[in-house]
Parts: C-alpha cells; structure tokens; sequence
C-alpha cells in the first residue's frame, strides 16, 4: 500500500477575483478599524494591470477549462497566480508553454541551486528596476532558503554570483557586446568559476528575466496586493477617493476620453491594413537592389536611434533597488553609434533554430525544446484578426515588429526588406517599442495608449509577447553565440 | 603534411591521384560541390564564392566569381550546387532568397547567368536534376519549392510545404520524376515533379528539423536523412508506408548526410554545431563510427565526395575558412581505439568481466578460479564474413561470483534499515544502535556506538551499565572474535595500575602524539578503577590487534575468521598480526587516540559541559572522517545524525555533504529508498535536504481510463469521471488515498485500514487479497 496526498482543495479560492476579496465598503472598514483596530491593507490599483481595465481582462471565474486548468497548474506550481499570468491569460496557448518554460527553469532539475536561481531572477530584474519581479523574487528567494545577506547587495553575494554582474549588465543594455573573453572569465577554472552548464542556465534566467522586466514594464502589471507596493494602509478618507478612483483609469473618467480619441483614429486599423494589402501586391513588381535594402536596415537601425525615449520618471520603486547591480549608469546604448563600429550580426549565420537550440539543449536538456516551443508560439500565435477585422493575415506585421526588435540589437535578416517596417510601424508605435525593449523601467501609461488605439487590449497584449520573446532571442542568440565562440 | 600517401584508382579513363591536403579560404565555407570529373571544387559562403582546381598536391584557386566593387547579397550563398552533366553550370542559393544560376563559359568576369528571386526568404537548398540539363529544384524557409526550367525566366512550378520551411531537397538518382524535401517540423516529403498540388507521400521522420536528406546512389529505395534531434535514419521507401531500417545516434545535430559511393552501407555525416569531425559511419554498426576526420577547427559546414565512383576522397569546407581534402586511408579508426573490454560489478558484488575471445582462450588451460566462479557461455556476435570491412568479433563473459558468506553486504541493508536516526532521546538511540550492530556482528562499531553514548550523555550510571552489557555481551561472540576472548582474561587480571602502563605505551606509540600525552595526563588525574576496568580490555586490544579492532570492511574480519576457524588462537594471533602490521601502522595511528580516549572519557564525571564539547569533539570528529576513509560511511552518517547539533559544527561543510551524498547513494543502490529519505531529511546539510525539494511532481494516472491525470487530482480529463473513489465508501477521496499496488483498488486510509481488519480480499470485490501494511 502507498499513500499518496491529493492535491488540496485550494483550487476553489481561484474563482473569486482577486480584487472582490478587497473591495470592503469603507464604511464597514472604518467600523471594523474602530472595533478591532486592525489595519486593512487596500489595494494601490484595481486589477492586474495599471494600463488596461479589469474588466477587460478574464474573470479567473470566467475562463474555459483549458484556461483554467493552466491557471490550477500554475497555482500548484508556485501557490499564487500572478498578475503577469492574469494579464497574459488573453493567450492562453502561450501563457501554457510561459508557464511551464519558467517552472522548469525555476523549479525542476537544473544544474543551479534553487536560491541562486532566485538571486538570478532578482539580479536580471534589478537590472531594469523592476520592482515588481524584484519583490516576488525576493520573497521565494527567502523562502527557498537564501541568505537575506545576500539581499543588501551584490557585493555581499558569493563571489560567483558577483561575477554575473557582469555579463547581466552587457546583455540587458547591450548585448552585442557580449565576447568570448568574458565567458571565458566566467568559465576559467578557479574557486568561483561556472561550469558549463550552470552558465547556460544562469543565460536563460537572465535574458528570460530582462525580458519578463519589459513585459511587466510594457503591460503596466500591478504590483499584487502582498507585496510591497501592493497596497496601502492609508485610509481612503485621507486621500478623499474610493476605490473605483484608485483604479488608475479604469474607472470611468477616461470613458469619455477613449471615445473622443476613437474617432479621431478612426482610419487608422484600416490604412494599416491596406498598407499591407499593397505590400503584399508589389513585391513582385518593383525589386530593390542589394545596396538599397542594405541600406534600408541601416537606415532603419540609425532611426530607431533617432526614436527618443521620453524622460519622465513615473514609478519610483519602493525596495532600494539599485543595490542588486552595480554601475547604475550604464544603460542601454544605440547600436551603430559613430566611432565604435560592431558587426552586424548575421542572423542567418547563427540561428536559434540551427544553433542556439542545440547548444541550450546539449548543456541544459530539456530547456531547448521548451524555448524553442515559446519562441514559436509566440511568433506564429495569431487570430487573423486585427482589431474589429476578421481574417487577416497578420504574418507580415508580427514579423515587421520581431525584425525590428532584432534590428534594435543589431541583428540582420538577410532575406527581409527592411523598408517594410517603416511602412507597417508608425511613429508612436516605435516609441513604444524602444521603450519597452531598451528601457522598459521608462515605458509610461501614455504611450501604452497612444499607440494603435483603436486595437484591443488583447492585441496590445499580444504585441508585448512579441516583443518579450524577441528580445529574449536576441540576447540569448549574442550569449549562445560567445559561448559557441568560447567552445571552439 | 605528415600525412603523404597516395593512391591511384583507375576509373574508366579518368583518374584520381591525391594525398590528404588543405586550403585556406578567406572566409568561412557555407557549401561545396564538385563537377562531375572531380577536378575541381567550388566553395560558397557568405563572402566567398570560388573554384578551385584539385590538383595532386595542392588545392589551387582558379576562378573567384564574387565580383564587383560591393557584391551584393545574391552572393551570400547558402548552397552551391555543380551540374553533374553541365562542366560549366552551376546554381547558388543566397540567403536573401534568390536563386542565382552561374555560366562559368561566359566570357566576361561576371559569370552570372540568371537570377529567380521568387523566394520571399531565405533558400536553404538547390538540386539540379542529375540527368536533366535544364531542370533545378530550390526549397527555402517561406515553405515553398520552385523548380525552374533555365530556358525560362521564371519557375514552372511550385509546391507548397504547408508554411513549414524546407531544408533540404533532392532529386531522386533513380525514379526520374521524385524528389524528397525536408522539413524544419520534422517530416519528409516525397513529390512527382508532374503533380505541384499535392505531395505523394509525407512521414514525420524527426523531431525537431530534417536538415538533410540523401538518396542511395544505388539502391532506389533506401534515403537517408539526419536531423537536429542528433538521428541519422535510414528509410526504406519502397513499402508503402516509409520503414525505418537502419538509425544511427551521432553526438550532435546533424547537417549534412552523403551515402559513400560504392560502399553500399557506409555513409557521412558531419554536424552543425559543437561537434566538428566527419563521420563515415556503417548503419549496420551504428554504435561507433567506421571512420573518422578530425582536421577542421569549427564545425564542417559541407562535405562531399570527390568523384561519384570513388569512395577513397570526400572533400569538406568548414567555418573555420579552410577546405580539405581527406584520403580514406588517412582516416582515424575509432574502433581501433575503442577498449575491447568490459568489466562491472554487479549490485550483489558479481563481477561480469567480458573479453575478445581470443585472450580469453590463450590462458584457457588454467584451471578455474577458485570460489565456485561460473563461466558463462560465449557470446558471438556475428559470423566472420570475408567481404566485411570488420574484424571479426566475438567477446566471452564471465561473471563471477562472489563467495555469499564472506562479502554480503547484508550488514549494510541491515544496519541501514535498523538504525534509529531520531524520535526518541539520544542516550535510547545511541543504545538501540549498539545493539543492532551488536546484532549483525560488527563489534566494533557497536563500541564505537557504546563510547558515543558514554562520551556525550553525562551520567555515570549510563556509563557503567552500558560497558558492563558490552562485557557481558562479548561472551559468546568470542568465535568471531577469537583475539578478544584471548585477550580479555588478561584484561581481567590486569591491576589498574598496569592499565596507566599500557596507556602510556600507548601514547608513546602514536606518530601524532599532540593530544595523546594531554588525554594521559587528564585520564591520569580522574580515573577511577572501577570504570576503568572494562576499559582496559579495549586498550590493550588496540595496539596488539589493529587489524581485528577496527578492520577496514565489516566482511573481510568475518572472511578470515572462517578461513581458520579451527586453527589456535595464539597462533592466529602471531599470524595476524605479522602481514598486517605494515600496512595497518598508520591506522594504528590514527585509532590509538580514539581509543585510548575512550577510556579517559568513561572515567572522568562529564559533569562540566563546556569541558565536554571542546575536548571531545575533535576526537570524535576524527574517529567519523577515520570510518569514512575506510569506506564505513554509513558509520560516519549515523553518527553525524545521531549527535546533530553537537557534532556538527566541527566538521566543515563540504566533508559532510561528502558524507552524505556517499551514504544516500550507497542506500539508493541497495534500493533503501525509505532510509535514503530519512537521512535526506535528518541531515543538516542545505545542499542535501534540498535533495528532498527536486523532482517532487507525483504523476498518476487514472483508474478508469488508465491515462495520465493532468491537472486535478480526482476528476479524469479525458473520461469525466471521478478516478479516486474509495472502494468503501463510494465517495471521491480528497487527502490521504491509499491504494493496493496489486489491483490498484483503494480508497480512504481509514477505511481500508478498518475494512482489511476483518476481510482479506479487496473492497472492491476484485477478488484481489491486498495486504495493509
């Protein structure tokens, strides 16, 4: 006889969204402060998302078993449901491969000790100033375990850590200048030296994180209600509105507003779809030479140069922060800028499909496949929809938008016409993708909305996805790539 | 080179002389081909694109055909292909997607002769048709295959691969009209060049990309394909459904395959990444290369045979900007290399030992080992054929078997299971420990135990009690321990005063006297006779006996001790102890302190405990890396577990996840799951009892449908049923569910345990006797 112990009833908390649990009417708050004198912590924001309202995003209780039972994975698997998972349940197909790439990486077998897969976590984020990652991991960091020590700063962090320091403020800012010489640092034999393997791991987690921190960044997640920035004890009185107030634009106020801008755009899906529609048509007719399209790539790198990313500050995070990295002031930097002249890199000379795969894989099995999965998901995830329009094939513009974030980085596709991005990517578009790849921590409300605006929230969604995994692979591709380097 | 062999292999009128050789590129090779009489080599690459002629001695550049002030990407090429029946065509794949055509006849410097840009991305591959002049297949990343007729200006037809991109294609050297293509998700497709609308035949031959395919020069049916889940597979395709015959598992994904010409079975492989050997692998012995090349520096990038009909040259281009040419005869043979030997021990110490045949039979007269060894039959593995390139082989296995009295290692699954490591105060574990050992006839751990409990526990009582049922249990275990019985009556007669004699020979005895004078001096100062008393035998065993005392394995004092049971004692003892005594001196060493201190600490009153924790740990500590050296760990472990708080911090980290990595390993081969678990958990080691927190996932399966269960516990996705009712009660069993592994029938722990208190067969009227235990 084995016993074995069924998963506990737990399951049944999901059904109840997050924020019913808080919404106490004030006047029985104060009652219940003036009885029993405890302190209720009030949520900051409504919802999972500062950006988009709740209402639009799924009602846990709401959602079709498929989506539920990825929801029940992942609460077993970590004993919460994140609001990242929340807001990305809009894509349910990629939040289940999501899931089950990070729980691998953070949970299963793996060359890394669990505490230092956490301190990854927290140092790759802190590296964006991602509160909100840095909080969540911070806390399995503790309970995995770690040091709080460890906690005050990198330098009190094993030295081997300390030494990742390194290569994770290259690849958040800029990879392409990641080198062999600095795997080789990493990896040459000493008392704190990296095998192999563990750096492999150590890559994924960072590059999986720097992008998480654009994701969270990019969809204005809300910190959840236990952790630090999650709520406040102020009473509302105080700050003289109730909770339909704090909930940062979705309440009502901006109702009017949305429709206003509306009409205003109202061309705007369409003229992007005839755009398209005209791309696909004249391909054939007019052929660009070779030097043209190469100049094109450079003509769009240089301006995605010229794409300011606006200065205002908006958050500023409630955990210092700054401690978990060094040099602070490096930051991201455009790729061709005048005097230091880095090679393009080539995309069909180092592939993630023919190289970066087998290289994960053969140091870390099992990972590959699983990235390999969310990178395609992500990338052919479509529902031939745009907007209110049915049955559109949306390859050329999902494409348009991952070339251009590789082209950020520097990495070139031969076989893709680089002036297509300028016809399919307007001007605000483009902020907010640099923005969000290059420095997320600066990605603000306003530019959330001003781009496509006549798009769902479910598509924007869609959008950071995209933009999340393309800038993974492109770090990652730069890291595999030094390391291949470093092999050979 | 070293390397300067020739050889001249006449073919028809032609022939090929050549040596193993290499040029440097400018720049890494992307893809090579030879035209048809094997006298010249074309390399393409992002930035290079030339023809060099082979000559007997040296590759020598002919034709650079990347001109132009800024070439443009139509010369980035992916693949390069030389017409086999045209000297002067050639066809290039770019990465931008063009297909570009090359008429080396032209009189101009650029040899371009047409350019098909109808791909949208990049072309992966281009074929020409090995018979026909002006036919030329593409397949490129948008999905699309294109075959173009070099009269026209555009393609003929297309054929769509359903949006998966196409790695490889190949015309069929036999069936006129079929082509293969490979896909990136895995399948194989088979074509009629006639019918563009639908593929004759798909298989999904790999997980994960098809890089390449290659048809058999001879044999129509048989294509070869090697993919990046690191397979090379060898299909037959005359059947009806594509038949898997021969698979071969490489170290790295494989990105080109090329059958060898005229060697029916043999095949190259090279890989794209990491791995940066040629491989000519026999697909009937997949298990080690038949050849290898090992020259280039980064991974080959291209191979190719020289002539069609001429298996003794393959030329490869590589990334590390080289290109050379292999002689066969230069090849490395792995098997030459490989130990034709195999030796393992078995879990109960069985020792398999496998050998070629032919060693085996040169010593064949000797007589058989002694034990009771049992040969086992010779195992051929194949008759010698003459046309085989193979050397005939053919291996004997013996196993041998260990003599079961004398190197069981039952003592260890014993003691493993009986050892109490927590749940009851320490003086009771220590206790219960000493008699298991007691039990399993390992005296001298069970001292071991006893002094722990005496050194730690600060009571007199406890003390003298615990060493009188020591003495008392000694008695009828003096066969085993014939030297003890020998020597204890003297020990009786022995006066105190002889036993501060003895200690301090002793002392003087040991090579790291440090501590040993001080614990004499102590000892000295706080004895007491009467507990000194039963000590003293301990003592005097030690420098008289250091191999009984504490021999290294448990088995090997019992093997001797039933070598010569009969023989007289005293004898035994001379002879004991003259083979031993130079290979067991520095444990003599390293012992003495143990012991001896053992005596000190029985006789001082431990009442201080500041005292006891800073002067009897070391001892202790060096008593535990002494049983460890030895290869006792599981003493060092229990021990370690059983004094927790008190021991540990004496013993740095490191050693004792050592330890315990050791121990639990130990305890998992001998299939003791439960008490590997207990000490994963006792342990205080962060790095082990994380052990316990990894791969904790529990996957059951329904027990209706008999599929995986994927999310919930009690509900079945797939048959909507509830899977773990209880055979009792009827109702879904949410928390603890315990279930017979015979019939699989079960329900809630306390209804099965009240209902198997009066019935023997399963509530669920399977007719299945469970057992509750």
């Amino acid at each position: 006889m084995r016993h074995a112990i069924a998963p506990s009833e737990n399951v049944e908390n999901n059904s109840i969204a997050v924020t019913d649990l808080f919404k106490i009417c004030t006047h029985c708050e104060r009652l219940a402060k003036k009885d029993l004198g405890i302190r209720i912590p009030r949520p900051l924001g409504s919802g999972p998302s500062r950006f988009i309202p709740e209402k639009e995003i799924l009602q846990v209780s709401k959602v079709d078993a498929s989506t539920q039972a990825i929801f029940e994975d992942a609460f077993a698997a970590l004993h919460r449901l994140d609001n990242i998972s929340l807001v990305m349940s809009f894509h349910p197909q990629y939040l289940g491969s999501f899931l089950r790439t990070q729980h691998y990486l953070l949970q299963m077998d793996g060359p890394l000790p669990l505490h230092y897969r956490h301190y990854i976590c927290i140092m790759a984020a802190a590296r964006h100033q991602c509160s909100y990652l840095v909080n969540l991991h911070v806390n399995d960091f503790l309970q995995v375990g770690g040091n709080t020590k460890w906690l005050n700063g990198l330098n009190e962090a094993p030295q081997k850590l300390q030494q990742l320091g390194e290569i994770n403020k290259i690849l958040a800012h800029r990879p392409w200048l990641l080198t062999k010489e600095h795997i080789e640092r990493l990896l040459k034999t000493e008392e704190h030296s990296w095998s192999l393997a563990e750096l492999i791991h150590a890559v994924v987690l960072l590059t999986h994180y720097h992008s998480l921190s654009s994701f969270t960044f990019g969809c204005g997640i809300m910190p959840e209600i236990n952790c630090d920035g999650g709520h406040t004890f102020r009473p509302p009185s105080v700050s003289q509105y109730c909770v339909c107030d704090i909930a940062n634009g979705n309440g009502h106020a901006n109702h009017h507003d949305d429709l206003l801008g509306n009409q205003e755009m109202c061309g705007e899906v369409e003229e992007l779809m005839e755009r398209m529609k005209q791309l696909q048509e004249c391909r054939d007719d007019e052929e660009a030479s070779q030097e043209e399209m190469a100049t094109r790539f450079e003509r769009e790198k240089t301006e995605s140069m010229l794409v300011v990313t606006s200065e205002d500050e908006e958050c500023v995070p409630s955990r210092d922060i700054s401690r978990h990295f060094e040099d602070t002031s490096y930051g991201y930097q455009d790729f061709s800028r005048r005097g230091e002249q880095v090679p393009t890199f080539r995309a069909q000379d180092y592939s993630w499909e023919d190289h970066g795969f087998s290289l994960v894989n053969r140091l870390y099995p099992d990972v590959g496949q699983m990235l390999d999965e969310k990178f395609q998901m992500a990338y052919n995830l479509t529902y031939n929809t745009m907007a209110t329009h049915k049955d559109v094939d949306t390859s050329m513009l999902r494409r348009a938008i991952w070339n251009y974030i590789h082209c950020m980085f520097g990495i070139r596709y031969d076989d893709y016409d680089y002036g297509e991005i300028n016809q399919l990517l307007d001007r605000s578009f483009k902020i907010y993708i640099k923005t969000m790849v290059c420095s997320p921590e600066k990605t603000t409300k306003r530019m959330y909305e001003s781009f496509w605006r006549q798009f769902q929230h479910s598509e924007k969604v869609h959008v950071n996805l995209l933009l999340m995994e393309a800038r993974m692979q492109a770090e990652l591709l730069y890291a595999l790539r030094a390391i291949t380097r470093y092999m050979t | 080179m070293e390397k300067m062999s020739r050889v001249t292999t006449a073919l028809g009128s032609s022939s090929i002389t050549g040596r193993t050789m290499f040029c440097h590129l400018d720049a890494p090779a992307n893809a090579i081909s030879v035209c048809r009489d094997a006298a010249q080599v074309v390399v393409a690459g992002r930035n290079i694109f030339k023809i060099y002629a082979l000559e007997e001695e040296q590759f020598v550049e002919k034709l650079n055909l990347r001109v132009g002030r800024k070439p443009s990407l139509n010369f980035s090429c992916a693949d390069v292909m030389w017409h086999q029946m045209e000297e002067n065509l050639l066809a290039t794949a770019a990465t931008n997607g063009a297909v570009v055509t090359w008429n080396l006849g032209k009189p101009s410097r650029n040899k371009q002769d047409q350019l098909f840009t109808e791909h949208k991305r990049t072309v992966n591959k281009v074929c020409f048709h090995p018979t026909e002049a002006y036919m030329l297949l593409s397949g490129s990343q948008d999905g699309f295959m294109k075959c173009f007729d070099l009269r026209k200006k555009e393609s003929v037809s297309t054929f769509s691969g359903q949006s998966e991109s196409v790695r490889d294609v190949q015309f069929s050297m036999k069936d006129y009209f079929t082509f293969a293509a490979s896909f990136e998700n895995g399948n194989v497709q088979l074509w009629d060049i006639r019918r563009p609308d639908r593929y004759e035949r798909m298989f999904t031959a790999h997980t994960g990309p098809v890089f390449c395919c290659d048809w058999h020069p001879d044999d129509r049916g048989w294509l070869a394909t090697g993919g990046r889940d690191k397979m090379v597979k060898v299909w037959d395709m005359t059947t009806n459904r594509a038949k898997e015959i021969y698979c071969v598992q490489t170290i790295a994904s494989v990105a080109r395959v090329k059958w060898r010409p005229e060697k029916k079975f043999h095949l190259a492989t090279c890989s794209m990444m990491v791995d940066h050997n040629i491989y000519v692998w026999d697909i009937r012995r997949p298990f080690i290369p038949f050849a290898t090349f090992e020259e280039h520096k980064d991974v080959t990038t291209g191979i190719v045979w020289r002539h069609q009909h001429d298996p003794h040259y393959l030329l490869s281009g590589s990334k590390d900007s080289t290109l050379y040419q292999h002689m066969f005869k230069d090849a490395t043979r792995p098997v030459d290399k490989a130990n034709p030997e195999g030796l393992c021990f078995g879990l109960m110490g069985d020792l398999a030992f496998a050998v070629n045949e032919s060693l085996v039979s040169s010593d064949a007269g000797r007589k058989p080992y002694p034990g009771g060894d049992r040969r086992y039959p010779f195992f051929s593995f194949k008759k010698p054929n003459p046309t085989e390139q193979f050397a005939h082989v053919s291996s004997a296995l013996s196993v041998f078997e260990t003599d079961l009295d004398s190197s069981r290692m039952d003592w260890f699954v014993k003691t493993a299971q009986l050892y109490l490591l927590s749940g009851k105060p320490f003086t009771e574990l220590c206790d219960h420990n000493a008699t298991v050992a007691q039990e399993l006839k390992r005296p001298q751990v069970r001292r071991v135990r006893t002094k722990i409990i005496i050194r730690i526990t600060g009571t007199a009582n406890l003390n003298v009690s615990a060493f009188s049922f020591s003495m008392k249990e000694m008695g009828p275990e003096s066969r085993l321990e014939r030297c003890k019985g020998e020597s204890r009556p003297d020990n009786v007669h022995l006066e105190p005063g002889n036993s501060h004699i003895s200690n301090n020979n002793e002392d003087n005895e040991e090579t790291e006297g440090s501590d040993g004078p001080t614990e004499y001096m102590f000892g000295d100062a706080e004895l007491d006779d009467d507990d000194l008393y039963p000590m003293e035998h301990d003592n005097q065993t030690v420098p008289e006996e250091p191999v009984y005392t504490l021999p290294p394995e448990a088995f090997q004092l019992r093997h001797e001790i039933i070598d010569n049971p009969s023989a007289p004692e005293h004898l035994q003892q001379d002879k004991a102890d003259s083979p031993h005594v130079s290979g067991n001196e520095a444990e003599v060493a390293c012992l003495t302190p143990i012991e001896s201190f053992s005596l000190i600490s029985i006789s001082q009153p431990l009442y201080s405990p500041h005292l006891h924790a800073s002067f009897f740990c070391p001892i202790v500590r060096e008593m535990l890396s002494h049983y460890a050296e030895r290869g006792d760990v599981q003493m060092a472990v229990s021990v370690l577990i059983v004094l927790g708080e008190r021991i540990r911090k004496e013993i740095d980290d490191l050693t004792q996840e050592h330890w315990y990595m050791s121990y639990i390993d130990l305890l998992q081969r001998f299939e003791l799951w439960n008490v590997s678990n207990e000490v994963i958990k006792l342990s205080t080691c962060s790095a082990i009892t994380c052990l316990n927190q990894t791969s904790t996932t529990l996957h059951i399966n329904c027990s209706n449908c008999k599929r995986p269960m994927s999310n919930k516990g009690w509900i079945c996705d797939r048959c909507r049923q509830c899977a773990s009712a209880c055979a009792v009660c009827h109702h879904v069993v949410k928390g603890l569910f315990v279930w017979c592994q015979g019939c699989s029938h079960g329900g809630h722990l306390e209804h099965i345990m009240n209902w198997l208190k009066n019935n023997s067969h399963c509530p669920a009227g399977c007719g299945h006797l469970c057992e509750y235990t």
